[in-house]
């Protein structure tokens, strides 16, 4: 069995903000009939949170369920345990029109922290991205310049960035070159 | 730049979040029609000046198709509505009559 490993092996950035690729995390596809009661429940008990409101996300720790559309949601875990949960939600689930799919390798996850996080965002996406318009627990799918990006702010009001693993590297860059010392705008924070 | 509300996951983003599917509320002919039947689906469209109503796609967000009413002399977007249906929701059309008064796009008023 080969070593799994991320698409930028945990690379980081210091600029005004912070950008680490967070290295492997699972994460679980999860479609279906969202207002079926027989599904919220598979999901929250697999992964341990209450499923999420419309473009909501709720997470602890390394665990998140994120609302990504009327008919589907996404579930972080930590790698090894993806097996274990597509499992418990096949179980729960069994006969039922639904689908969970272990996704983690065909996706990357980025976090940008420091004051100017969101500014770095800004920069890249065509949204709001004041704490009044976007505030923390509120997922967006939306692009990241020619790209397609999920994000949401976390507790610590860090931004947790989720793309497709094979444009990892074109992210990254983006993000690198938002975040360049001397390129703040200021007007977020 | 138009800014468009899906309405399947409530986003309001701009033109760039989305992709244009084309005209809305086209019946299909497909095999086994008339060639005149097929050739009114295909190429017979409004491409209208004024009030259209067109087919979106949220691709960069929750991936849904939705439709969308607008002016395309001026831009203004009237309202969006689900792509499960045969026709534009009346209050939709109530909208866009207040706005523009006397509008008719194919057989709808």
């Amino acid at each position: 069995m080969s070593k799994p490993v991320s698409a930028l092996d945990g690379a980081t950035y210091q600029g005004f903000a912070k950008v680490e690729e967070l290295g492997l995390r699972g994460m679980i596809t999860i479609r279906g009939d969202l207002k079926s009661a027989g599904m919220k429940k598979a999901a929250s008990t697999a992964i341990g949170l209450d499923v999420p409101g419309q473009r909501e996300v709720n997470m602890t720790g390394e665990n998140a369920l994120a609302w990504m559309s009327p008919d589907e949601l996404l579930a972080l875990v930590p790698y090894e345990e993806v097996g274990d949960k597509i499992a418990a939600i096949d179980k729960a689930l069994k006969g039922k029109h639904y689908l969970a799919v272990n996704v983690s390798d065909a996706r990357a996850i980025f976090r940008v922290t420091g004051g100017g996080a969101r500014e770095v965002i800004a920069k890249l996406s065509p949204v709001d991205m004041s704490s009044d318009a976007f505030p923390a627990g509120q997922i967006r799918r939306t692009r990241m310049a020619q790209v397609p990006a999920a994000f949401w702010v976390d507790e610590e009001g860090g931004i947790i960035i989720i793309c497709f693993r094979s444009v990892a590297e074109y992210v990254f860059n983006l993000l690198k070159g938002a975040a360049e010392n001397g390129s703040q705008v200021g007007y977020l924070s | 730049m138009l800014i468009l509300t899906c309405p399947c996951c409530g986003v309001t983003g701009e033109e760039t979040e989305f992709h244009a599917g084309g005209e809305a509320h086209i019946k299909r002919f497909g095999p086994g029609t008339s060639d005149e039947d097929f050739h009114g689906y295909m190429f017979a469209k409004e491409n209208a000046k004024g009030v259209h109503f067109e087919r979106w796609r949220h691709n960069n967000g929750c991936g849904k198709w939705f439709h969308a009413a607008r002016c395309t002399t001026t831009l203004e977007v009237f309202g969006t509505y689900s792509a499960q249906t045969y026709e534009p929701p009346k209050d939709i059309k109530d909208k866009i009559s207040a706005k523009r008064p006397g509008w008719s796009w194919r057989e709808f008023a």
